[in-house]
């Protein structure tokens, strides 16, 4: 079968074992889709059209899923609402087709920017920490090191459940509890271990030489670690980076049990958006799109480095 | 090195305004010193955050502490709690929630996963593009994405339940995979495939990839058939990636909660109630924290056993 052409090497599967191959995967590519695909177009229905039967492809887009994401609504009579001045905005004009008026901004906003704050401020101390130790580990016969080493990924690997109710005590004691700062806290410890296996296997990765010539040349210790080391593991600092900041943005079970109000990010958010008579599911579908995107850019630019990121640096590969 | 990269750039300004007197003291510090300087923060915020409130749950497991009566007398109880999980019919049944979640999750995962590595392997035209597209669910939340499922599922109006409608002729609203005993079980499983096999996918790629290409020139200059070269070469060459992927789910499903949480939370009644939701409820629902910290106990000592083998099988991984 192989044999026939001698331009291809014997392991060069056939034009035909290549094309029913590629087929499969994708169509296993486009039905993986589908979920995100009718997430994303859910956000642009009508609440009437979300939940019509059959499920409808083809339909008038609207905002009003953005709109109610963003507001809360109270209903008016019609008298009332035909005595407000002309609406000015998109919003305006939606909220009142469906005989309501805008009471306020919804806790979307909010919810999104602590997660923000708690996925970057988590995300930069433990790539901080997670390189120091890292070097620590990479340059320096540390004793115990492999013993450390599984301690610091042990953590990571634990229920979250389960270290949730001390830390639930913990928090409460010390006034941590639903603050930004705890939570940034408790990420980065889960993160720091991540970052400690990923950035450990990049710094091996650089030749001790480069540092060995920078301290002849009078440099300290220090200095080529700064000027020699992270210059070398800036895009292995990256790709750690946004691993851990997706871990930080997609937590849920921790956000949920530490955090009700003013520190509570997105996830635990999300699934409570309602409206008028049970789920808003064009609102929900439109804070998940906005929520997934970020998660989508960084996925594409990681690509390279998602099995590393994914295997603690085991798999280079 | 040669690049002035902004990093480069920051750490030169960094460097440059270091006053003297500082760097004169830096120099003077011993590698040792700097290796300990280095790692020790990282190993205080663990010893923080996790082992402090480990060494806690421990001690409270052989109390009756409730969380939610902080005033309350607290007796020590010795080893009841432990004893009454062992015996606890609720907790046998999570344990066997969880093991047919954990199977049927893997056993899916792995038999999708592996296939369709092997086929991108084929290295088609545009392989490096739809790899990507399929590594997508992998990477979102789980919560967030879980509780969107949520609505597919929805009897009559779900796209999930339109489909198979569509498929079997099934009337779209004659079934409902989250309220029902024997599909709850089953709907879990579906979204986690959904989600996790391109995990699987992943590793196992690597795997088939780090087979080097003479040893199936090798087998075909024997005359070696292309089924036993798949059973000879690539199956043994690929098992220690296939084994990574396979107990890093086991550890990851054996203490799911985000997704279950949202899809089913448990139900109906406490059908899907893996372990993670029986000790969310016992601890934060009916707040029996003595009771619940005993059952967390015994998942951390199981997970520590499972990360134990883990580990072993990354650096078998890493040593290839």
């Amino acid at each position: 079968m192989s044999g026939k052409s001698s331009a291809h090497s014997v392991v060069e599967p056939t034009p035909v074992t290549k094309r029913i191959a590629g087929a499969v995967v994708i169509i296993y590519a486009l039905i993986s889709m589908i979920p995100l695909f009718w997430i994303f177009i859910t956000g642009f229905k009508s609440p009437p059209d979300s939940i019509s039967y059959p499920p409808k492809i083809v339909f008038e887009p609207t905002l009003e899923g953005y709109c109610n994401l963003f507001t809360t609504r109270t209903r008016q009579t019609p008298d009332y609402i035909q005595s407000l001045p002309p609406a000015t905005e998109t919003c305006d004009e939606i909220t009142r087709s469906r005989n309501m008026v805008i009471a306020g901004a919804s806790n979307y906003l909010p919810r999104f920017i602590n997660s923000v704050v708690i996925a970057f401020g988590s995300t930069f101390l433990a790539v901080a920490l997670g390189t120091l130790t890292a070097y620590g580990f990479s340059r320096f016969r540390v004793p115990l090191a492999d013993d450390l080493l599984f301690f610091i990924l042990s953590t990571r690997m634990m229920p979250p459940i389960a270290v949730a109710i001390p830390i639930y005590l913990m928090y409460r004691e010390l006034g941590l509890s639903d603050t930004a700062l705890g939570m940034i806290l408790l990420y980065t410890a889960i993160n720091v271990s991540l970052a400690v296996w990923l950035l450990k296997g990049f710094i091996d990765e650089i030749p001790r030489e480069y540092e060995e010539a920078a301290m002849i040349d009078g440099y300290t210790r220090l200095q080529a670690f700064v000027k020699v080391v992270l210059p070398q593991a800036a895009t292995g600092i990256a790709a750690t980076a946004i691993f851990c900041l997706i871990f930080a943005w997609n937590e849920y079970a921790f956000a949920v049990l530490l955090t009700s109000g003013s520190a509570q990010t997105a996830p635990p958010f999300i699934p409570t958006i309602i409206g008028e008579g049970g789920m808003d599911w064009p609102a929900v579908a439109a804070g998940t799109t906005i929520f997934l995107i970020p998660i989508l850019v960084f996925t594409v630019l990681l690509r390279k480095h998602l099995l590393r990121g994914i295997t603690f640096g085991a798999v280079r590969k | 090195m040669s690049d002035s990269t902004p990093i480069q750039r920051l750490a030169d300004q960094a460097a440059a305004k270091t006053p003297p007197r500082v760097v004169k003291r830096i120099r003077g510090l011993s590698d040792r010193a700097i290796a300990w300087a280095f790692i020790t923060p990282t190993i205080l915020l663990l010893l923080a955050i996790n082992i402090f409130p480990l060494i806690w749950t421990i001690q409270l497991s052989f109390t009756n502490y409730r969380a939610n009566r902080p005033n309350a007398e607290v007796e020590n109880v010795g080893i009841q709690n432990y004893e009454r999980i062992l015996t606890d019919s609720d907790i046998w049944f999570a344990m066997q929630a969880t093991a047919h979640f954990v199977f049927w999750t893997i056993a899916l995962q792995t038999l999708i996963g592996f296939s369709l590595a092997y086929l991108i392997d084929r290295k088609f035209r545009g392989h490096a593009f739809w790899t990507t597209i399929i590594l997508i669910p992998m990477m979102l939340s789980p919560a967030v994405v879980g509780n969107f499922w949520r609505f597919l599922y929805q009897p009559q109006i779900g796209l999930f339940n339109y489909i198979v409608s569509f498929f079997t002729g099934l009337p779209p609203s004659s079934f409902e995979m989250l309220g029902t005993v024997n599909l709850a079980p089953w709907s879990i499983i579906i979204v986690d495939t959904w989600m996790w096999t391109p995990y699987v996918m992943l590793i196992c790629l690597a795997g088939l990839r780090s087979i080097p290409d003479y040893i199936y020139e090798a087998a075909e200059v024997d005359r070696a058939s292309k089924w036993r070269q798949f059973w000879t070469i690539t199956i043994p060459m690929a098992a220690p990636f296939i084994m990574l992927a396979v107990l890093f789910r086991g550890i990851e499903n054996f203490k799911m909660f985000d997704m279950v949480n949202l899809l089913t939370g448990g139900g109906p009644g406490s059908t899907t109630e893996v372990a993670s939701i029986t000790l969310k409820r016992e601890a934060f629902e009916k707040w029996r924290t003595g009771y619940s910290s005993a059952f967390a106990i015994i998942l951390f000592v199981a997970v520590f056993g499972l990360a134990n083998i883990y580990v072993k099988a990354l650096n078998k991984v890493k040593n290839r």
